[in-house]
């Protein structure tokens, strides 16, 4: 009987784990087998032309740079300021600390929150401050919507930061504040995987920006201009009726996932070469 | 122009004369860096009256002690007795406990480190303190040596090499670490990382050397190094031992304090308290009636 249950689950874990598989899979291929036909080089290299949303000539650069300008100064500012709120919450706060608890709690419930919540929020403060949507907006709002994230993954690992090297540390003559290249570097894997996941809800993330970022056929050159991003870009060639930019919307996609995919490998490579450091 | 920076001035036309000198290229003389430099040769811990209350507990109960200068001090004792607590006071670990209360004195070199107002990195440099269980920092062999000089100021790279390798050199760990100094320290072995840990806690320059049952988890072989180690080390530093095994302190010891339940039962010379221990307990724990 034992060895039936446990057969009988194994063969449930493996069914899970193909269901799991089974929907990557079916994701990526619709993808593929509908933007491979409005793949091109002019769709990555090129910025929208004339005719370009009804099927003209000209690809989507503009979605392109713009998702990676969007992210990248995001991720950036959202390091600096969640690093530091994970390092006062567990090496100046107490275990038992009131404020760390109402602290993880806040962040939990900013988790939860969607992201139109974000931009509708941040589009009241730009229409009562008198600013339009812009890089500026966009960057503002996505980094808000990824501090959560980054504090509460790191604060999990940053968590079980063993209380005998902040010892060590200490007993060498550190200060608290000294010990953050020691604390950085014991949890530098949990910062990669913050980060990871970050940036793969900024990229994807297409309610945060649409009243923040807006929509443009060019690159912004300046903050105060606004820009288009990659999943605003397949929400706005999709609702198109005309079957040619509907495929475009799936190049689009295929775009965007290609990103994520390369940005995942790249922070495994990361991942594994900041932790050899890190004590078992 | 200011004191410091007449001081400072002063050091550095020393600085640049010394390492210009043909003085010392010749004997390559391993010399502290001034920061560390001692102020007077002996060191002196003085403990009187030390109550410490955690929470609602007697931790340490009227404790009078006087640990000598340049000499292995063992603190013996059943488990739970106040051995560490004593220990992490020394240099005031103790103070992130919870709920932790420390009243009477524990004077150093004259000055009380509980109610002076002297700083308490300065302190835990002098006071080098090495675990139970060896704890790298989780960076390379060489940064966790240079880690310590580096947070007191010293980031000459030239320096720093002589520094790593002068203390890797003391605590017999360089021939086994010189090829690889860049590889983490988390793949020493567990004998090599508290040596590791005890050269770290040396290139500060500590007056004091506080081990908390530092062989306890340590192969025999390991621990002997160890052991080895620290009767070299008493030239120049006061060794303060807390243990578990008495045939360790029977061997090393120059001074042994027996303490029970947070009070110091007896203390005095290692041959005195083995040969012939006054108490009715230490008679008793000595015989291995408890432990």
């Amino acid at each position: 009987m034992k060895f039936f249950i446990e057969k009988l689950m194994r063969v449930l874990m493996i069914l899970s784990l193909l269901l799991v598989f089974g929907f990557v899979f079916s994701i990526v291929f619709t993808i593929f087998s509908k933007g491979w036909s409005a793949m091109s080089w002019d769709m990555i290299t090129k910025l929208p032309g004339g005719g370009f949303y009804i099927g003209k000539e000209g690809g989507f650069l503009n979605a392109i740079v713009g998702s990676l300008y969007i992210v990248g100064a995001s991720t950036l500012l959202g390091l600096l300021i969640s690093i530091p709120v994970v390092f006062y919450l567990n090496i100046y706060l107490k275990k038992k600390s009131k404020l760390a608890y109402v602290t993880r709690l806040a962040y939990d419930v900013l988790f939860g929150v969607p992201s139109i919540v974000y931009g509708a929020f941040a589009f009241t403060i730009m229409v009562y401050l008198g600013v339009k949507a812009s890089l500026l907006g966009g960057i503002i709002v996505v980094t808000l919507l990824i501090i959560p994230i980054f504090v509460r993954s790191m604060d999990e690992v940053a968590k079980e930061f063993p209380r005998e090297i902040l010892d060590a540390t200490y007993s060498l003559g550190a200060t608290r504040l000294e010990t953050i290249r020691v604390v950085v570097r014991q949890i530098a894997p949990g910062i990669a995987t913050a980060t990871l996941l970050s940036i793969g809800r900024a990229i994807g993330d297409a309610a945060a920006v649409i009243f923040t970022a807006g929509y443009t056929d060019s690159i912004p050159t300046s903050l105060s201009q606004p820009v288009a991003t990659l999943p605003l870009a397949v929400f706005f060639q999709l609702s198109s009726p005309i079957a040619e930019v509907q495929d475009r919307a799936y190049a689009a996609a295929l775009v965007l996932t290609v990103i994520v995919l390369i940005l995942s490998l790249l922070g495994r490579y990361f991942t594994n070469r900041f932790s050899k450091n890190k004590l078992k | 122009m200011s004191l410091k920076s007449s001081a400072n001035s002063i050091y550095n036309q020393y600085n640049e004369w010394w390492e210009s000198s043909a003085l010392r290229r010749q004997v390559k003389i391993f010399r502290p860096d001034y920061k560390f430099i001692r102020k007077s040769e002996e060191s002196e811990l003085m403990v009187e009256n030390l109550n410490v209350h955690i929470k609602n507990n007697h931790i340490l109960k009227d404790i009078n002690l006087s640990i000598p200068d340049k000499k292995i001090t063992c603190i013996i004792g059943p488990s739970g007795c106040g051995k560490s607590t004593l220990l992490k006071t020394f240099n005031r670990l103790i103070d992130s406990v919870e709920g932790v209360k420390l009243d009477g004195k524990v004077l150093i070199d004259g000055e009380d480190i509980i109610h002076s107002g002297q700083e308490i990195t300065e302190l835990r440099r002098k006071m080098g303190l090495i675990s139970q269980r060896p704890c790298p920092l989780p960076m390379s062999i060489f940064e966790n040596i240079a880690y310590g000089c580096r947070i007191h100021g010293i980031r000459n790279r030239r320096k720093l090499n002589m520094i790593v390798q002068h203390y890797l050199k003391s605590s017999g760990l360089w021939e086994e670490v010189k090829d690889r100094l860049r590889s983490p320290a988390a793949r020493l072995s567990i004998g090599q990382q508290q040596r590791l840990c005890l050269a770290r806690s040396l290139a500060v320059e500590p007056q004091f050397i506080l081990a908390d049952e530092a062989t306890s988890a340590l192969d025999p072989i390991s621990s002997k190094i160890i052991e080895d180690l620290f009767v070299k080390l008493k030239a120049n530093y006061s060794i303060i031992m807390v243990t578990h095994t008495l045939h360790q302190a029977l061997r090393i010891a120059d001074y042994v304090v027996f303490m029970y339940l947070g009070e110091i039962i007896e203390a005095g010379d290692a041959q005195q308290i083995f040969n012939n221990p006054q108490h009715e307990l230490t008679k008793k724990y000595l015989s291995g009636a408890f432990s």
